[in-house]
């Protein structure tokens, strides 16, 4: 396939599409409109099926009962809207049915903006919705990354039969770039053998969340527990810059990771050893290759849209062995390269951050935002 | 043992062996068996898929021999939504309480009713939650009590009952809406004839279809069955007019 010029939200809603979706359900929210105006045309046309939910908790609901018949399917939402759906993706996961769900993340909290922001890292990777449940999620980093993951997406989601969740900041959603398209993919029978669609020449199946035995309910964990232990095994993916003589790495996810890459290029140039893990799966989340890197390079940056949520997960791959710095930006802004290009000069020049945690030394150098 | 000559009652095929979990004299298991004798006389057992709600029948799936999912507390419309839009040849019913129904999933009603979801919902409004232990309900009559509400439904604090069946009637989406009750053996026979229409409805594709029945709560009211039955007829009844709300024209024409 030739490259095209794609708008993120609207390259997503066809990779969606090429990878077979059958079903599509939705509510309008900005910054991820684009992707249910898009497939409130492009389904029908196809054939396939399209809804306008009433709301965030209806469309996850719709996508929870499809799911149940084995179709693929999926919805798209923003932030706030997100945070209704944590309710239906509890179930989804505690009935062990595959679905999709993309979060275009903007500012928040609240209904803070409709700029770009990764602030609801925490919310999709560790938080959510209620009881212990995994899931898979991609962080893609521009707009051929994101319709790659999106095929992706439904296949694991159907291999550990899990949420998967594909998160992108607004501007992935809103920016054109050229990408090039897979192949369209026919819709396939997948009979599944756990599909409630109609008992037919077979027995009748039941598809639930509920184990009211607790016993019951604390192996049904155990196995989701075990699953996860498969994913986290066999699909941890990133993307390494520079590691192989890096004297200290940038890490940061999605746009962040993005830019943090033009900000290492740009201290490569300068002959700064700097190198850049840009983690693609956040959950499972890479922590092996960072203890390894842990063992080797003299500290960690950590650069995020938001106020420092992954940097946990650094941390907690670090074990303290070296510094981890953090630089951030929240609330729907962006960094430039050259603000990320200055902490790599900080630490170029050995100023690690001692004797305080290195967010509220973050903060305190960010303080005079608060005067304005 | 000799086979019995004259076979006049026995448990519908749509039904599995399971006893019901239901207290003694509840309505709940005159419904389903209402459900299950539909679905058997339409010969659509092997394409229905049900959907159970969160409230005391929650645990619906056990006892139809149908493929079932169980929703969130009051999604059932929405869920019944997703799988019908992707299996349009399969009955798809909900079977909803009031408090799932009418309170938290009123939304997901309204709108599966608006768009017209070719799905079929038993309502089963027995003016109380049950599973809980009997609180407030939204279709709970104005004076009642309940344990959230002491000292009697306040109308004052505590607003008015909701009747479903003539809010959603008024929806153009709708092919069937009707309300019926269970407590004798006449109102039974034409509860069962109106969710035969109602799934006849969504057979034949004519849009939204539901039941409403009134029902008893013996244990939550603290009746026996016999006065539960009594309290349907003398109270719910005259606060719930048993109708036809929404005949769609095409359905007029149809006989079972």
């Amino acid at each position: 396939m030739p490259k095209e010029l794609w708008k993120g939200n609207e390259a997503i809603a066809e990779a969606a599409v090429r990878a077979g979706l059958q079903a599509y359900f939705g509510y309008p929210i900005t910054p991820q409109t684009e992707i249910l105006e898009y497939l409130s045309r492009r389904m029908p046309e196809l054939g396939r099926v399209f809804v306008q939910a009433e709301s965030e908790l209806a469309a996850i609901n719709m996508v929870y009962g499809a799911a149940c018949t084995g179709a693929r399917v999926m919805s798209t939402s923003s932030s706030p809207g997100v945070s209704l759906m944590m309710e239906g993706l509890s179930y989804i996961a505690g009935t062990e049915v595959p679905a999709v769900l993309v979060n275009v993340m903007r500012g928040g909290p609240g209904l803070g903006n409709i700029a770009p922001a990764q602030s609801d890292y925490n919310q999709a990777v560790h938080g959510g919705g209620h009881g212990d449940y995994p899931r898979i999620v991609l962080a893609p980093s521009s707009v051929q990354e994101a319709i790659d993951l999106m095929g992706l997406s439904f296949d694991l989601a159907e291999k550990y039969r899990m949420i998967c969740m594909l998160i992108l900041d607004g501007s992935i959603g809103q920016m054109m770039e050229p990408a090039e398209m897979p192949e369209m993919k026919p819709i396939t029978e997948r009979n599944f053998d756990w599909a409630t669609n109609g008992a037919i020449n077979r027995e009748r199946r039941i598809l639930s969340s509920i184990y009211i035995d607790p016993p019951a309910e604390e192996i049904a964990n155990l196995r989701l527990g075990k699953r996860w232990q498969e994913v986290q095994a066999n699909e941890v993916r990133y993307k390494e810059y520079y590691l192989d003589d890096a004297e200290f790495v940038v890490v940061g996810f999605g746009t962040a990771g993005r830019v943090a890459l033009s900000a290492v290029r740009a201290a490569r140039a300068e002959g700064i050893k700097a190198g850049l893990l840009r983690p693609i799966t956040v959950s499972p989340y890479p922590y092996q290759v960072i203890d390894q890197l842990a063992g080797r390079v003299s500290g960690f940056l950590v650069t995020e849209m938001n106020m420092g949520q992954m940097y946990d997960d650094v941390r907690l791959a670090v074990r303290g062995r070296v510094p981890v710095e953090f630089y951030g930006r929240t609330g729907g802004m962006v960094p430039f390269p050259d603000e990320i290009l200055s902490e790599i000069h900080r630490i170029a020049a050995g100023q690690w951050t001692t004797g305080l945690d290195p967010r509220d030394a973050w903060q305190a150098r960010m303080a005079s935002l608060l005067m304005r | 043992m000799t086979a019995p000559t004259n076979l006049v009652y026995e448990r519908p095929e749509a039904f599995t062996d399971t006893p019901t979990h239901y207290c003694p004299g509840c309505t709940h298991g005159v419904a389903h068996r209402l459900i299950a004798e539909v679905l058997e006389e339409m010969n659509v057992i092997d394409r229905t898929i049900g959907v159970a709600p969160v409230g005391c029948s929650v645990f619906a799936y056990n006892y139809f021999d149908t493929d079932f999912v169980e929703a969130p507390h009051g999604r059932a419309p929405a869920m019944a939504t997703g799988i019908k839009r992707v299996l349009p040849d399969r009955i798809v019913f909900t079977y909803q309480g009031d408090g799932d129904l009418a309170s938290i999933g009123m939304g997901e009603i309204v709108h599966a009713a608006a768009r017209g979801e070719n799905i079929t919902v038993i309502f089963i409004n027995n003016a109380n939650y049950g599973m809980t232990g009997g609180q407030m309900a939204p279709t709970t009559l104005p004076g009642m009590k309940t344990t959230s509400s002491p000292n009697g439904r306040d109308v004052e604090t505590q607003g008015y009952p909701i009747r479903m069946a003539e809010m959603l009637a008024t929806l153009e989406g709708t092919g069937y809406i009707v309300r019926r009750s269970l407590h004798d053996p006449k109102n039974i026979r034409l509860a069962k004839k109106a969710i035969r229409m109602a799934f006849e409805t969504q057979a034949r594709g004519l849009g939204f279809s539901l039941v409403e029945l009134l029902s008893t709560c013996p244990t939550n009211w603290g009746m026996t069955p016999v006065q539960s039955l009594k309290f349907v007829e003398e109270h719910m009844v005259p606060a719930f007019p048993l109708g036809d709300y929404k005949v769609s024209e095409a359905l007029k024409q149809v006989k079972v």
